[in-house]
């Protein structure tokens, strides 16, 4: 490659536990063959761990396209087989209006502002206060 | 005496690992030529789903990004390129929901969403081109001294 | 610099205006910088003044050397087209009008002539008139391409104000610890919409609001493509974790909303600010508390 960039991040995104909410930290541009290990290795971790939640950081992510799209949305899709609720947190803007662009709305995932707020999301306490997948949302407490 | 060094390439689409390249060419190429951060993140994004196209249903080939101008304003063209066996039914691949691989089916209905310019050229059995534009309609970058 | 008299030693005019103009560029200059364009252009010195016009009359020079006196193409304009630009648009910025430019530019013509003919005391009066014509053919391109690159920089003027007034007219509020506002006044075009839906969006991610509030009561109309731009935005707000609530559709509006068949499905939406201010606050678990019962009273 005659480029000057930094080479790709590959290889594995590790997976960090803390308590029963395991925390994944997506950085920069990834390799569509890391996000499906990742997938993989998610599913394995809430096995092991017997993890309740899955705080997938996407702080640091410039781009969601309609694989890593599908990939989150499958990641989610298994946890819940697993007992375990994920939230994407962290959407940049530019991310989150191209994908409603592109027509990904995620309609499956729950979202928070910041990792912060997923924890304490997927941790219990207000649970109902962001939206939930498909529309109406139960009265307010 | 305009700023096209950086932006013109022909970068292979071969491998996964070849697309992370072509987002990163294309977004830097787009920084250059003075989008917006949305539109670059919908440039890149678009460019992502095409070379995934041509990876997967094409069989591999290549991008070509050129540099284009009208009037004042600066533009990216990309043009996805391979050999593969074509698009039968291109009304059909256009619309959402469409898919001959595993997608979600958003790869080129959706990204036609994502730039101004969205031209398709593929016969059945005679490979198939993708050329799509996009143009740096709000240019809050100075100008540079030439 | 030395400055030879002799002059019209064989080569065309045009070559011969060339010469001219490079030998002579110093007192050109000198001149120039007295006249109007370039003394209300470089206030800062006359120093100033005088590089820039040095550079013009060698542009010029390029110009006349390579035979293309009257073709505002030629490539030895693109060395000074930025310079043009910024003078012909600091003029317009000051009120001129376009025409007084080409006014300006014209009064280069006189000296520049004068100097050429003092500068041919030898040569024949048929080699004087040819060369003042193809000097004179210079000057005039020379306008154009100033006029030309006046006229698009005015045009960048007008898309950057238009810009800013776009962001001007969308201020986001904040309305409480989690809660930003957009109240939108006048009409919502394409354009203005993105602005709308960006700049909300990233004052969410500045505030970690948790509720973003879209007040159209100052929208006059909605159409099916604004109707979709909320959707969009409430769309993005839901993905980076944030609710989007629509306040203030007036009954005009949901009377339209519902001829077109719109569909604002899954949008929560309230009568007024107020409401949905109320809305998000009980949502944040700060309830209004009500003294007695008049009004809402804050704190």
């Amino acid at each position: 490659m005659t480029h000057g960039f930094p080479p790709p991040a590959t290889g594995h995104v590790p997976v960090l536990r803390l308590g029963d909410v395991l925390l994944v930290t997506l950085q920069g541009d990834l390799h569509d063959s890391a996000a499906e290990q990742l997938q993989q290795d998610i599913g394995e971790a809430i096995t092991r761990n017997r993890a309740a939640g899955v705080v997938i950081d996407l702080t640091g992510v410039e781009i969601v396209d309609s694989f890593l799209g599908r990939v989150l949305a499958e990641i989610a899709a298994k946890a819940r087989l697993l007992a375990a609720e994920t939230v994407v947190a962290g959407m940049r803007p530019a991310v989150a209006i191209t994908m409603v662009e592109l027509g990904l709305y995620l309609p499956g995932l729950r979202t928070a502002l910041s990792t912060e707020d997923a924890m304490r999301l997927v941790g219990g306490g207000y649970a109902d206060t962001v939206a939930r997948p498909g529309g109406r949302r139960p009265g307010s407490p | 005496m305009e700023t096209a060094a950086g932006v013109e390439a022909c970068l292979p689409i071969r491998s996964d690992m070849d697309l992370v390249w072509v987002r990163q060419h294309v977004r830097q190429a787009a920084a250059q030529l003075g989008f917006g951060l949305v539109d670059q993140t919908k440039l890149v994004t678009a460019a992502s789903e095409l070379a995934r196209n041509t990876l997967v249903h094409g069989g591999g080939g290549r991008m070509e990004a050129a540099h284009v101008v009208r009037g004042r304003v600066n533009g990216l063209r990309l043009a996805f390129a391979d050999d593969g066996p074509g698009i039968p039914d291109l009304d059909r691949a256009l619309t959402d929901g469409y898919t001959s691989g595993d997608g979600l089916g958003m790869g080129l209905g959706g990204a036609r969403r994502l730039v101004h310019e969205f031209a398709i050229d593929s016969a059945p059995g005679a490979g198939t081109t993708v050329t799509v534009t996009s143009w740096a309609v709000r240019p809050p970058h100075p100008r540079e001294v030439v | 610099m030395p400055e030879y008299g002799a002059a019209g030693q064989g080569g065309s005019p045009a070559r011969e205006v060339g010469e001219f103009l490079l030998r002579r560029r110093e007192r050109i200059a000198q001149r120039w910088a007295d006249e109007t364009l370039f003394r209300t252009v470089f206030t800062v010195s006359r120093e100033e003044a005088v590089e820039a016009g040095r550079a013009v009359v060698e542009a010029l020079a390029q110009v006349a050397g390579a035979d293309r006196s009257a073709d505002p193409e030629a490539p030895g304009f693109l060395v000074v087209r930025d310079q043009l630009a910024r003078i012909g648009s600091a003029r317009t910025r000051t009120g001129v009008t376009p025409s007084q430019v080409s006014n300006d530019v014209d009064a280069l013509r006189p000296p520049t002539v004068d100097l050429l003919v003092a500068d041919l005391p030898d040569a024949a009066p048929e080699a004087v008139r040819e060369a003042t014509n193809v000097l004179t053919v210079l000057m005039g391109t020379l306008r154009l391409v100033v006029m030309e690159t006046a006229l698009s920089e005015g045009q960048a003027l007008i898309d950057r104000q238009r810009l800013q007034l776009m962001e001007v007219a969308t201020p986001v509020i904040k309305l409480w610890d989690g809660i930003v506002a957009v109240p939108l006044i006048g009409t919502l075009d394409s354009a203005r919409s993105q602005i709308v839906m960006e700049t909300l969006l990233e004052a969410v991610v500045d505030q970690q609001a948790r509720f973003a509030i879209l007040d159209i009561t100052g929208v006059p109309t909605v159409d099916s493509l604004v109707a979709q731009h909320l959707m969009k935005t409430v769309a993005a707000a839901r993905l980076m974790g944030a609710e989007c609530v629509v306040s203030g559709i007036r009954p005009a509006i949901a009377q339209t909303i519902v001829h077109l068949g719109l569909d604002l499905g899954t949008v929560v939406t309230r009568a007024s600010l107020a409401d949905a201010l109320g809305y998000a606050l009980r949502k944040l678990g700060t309830d209004i508390v009500t003294e007695a019962s008049h009004g809402a009273g804050e704190r």
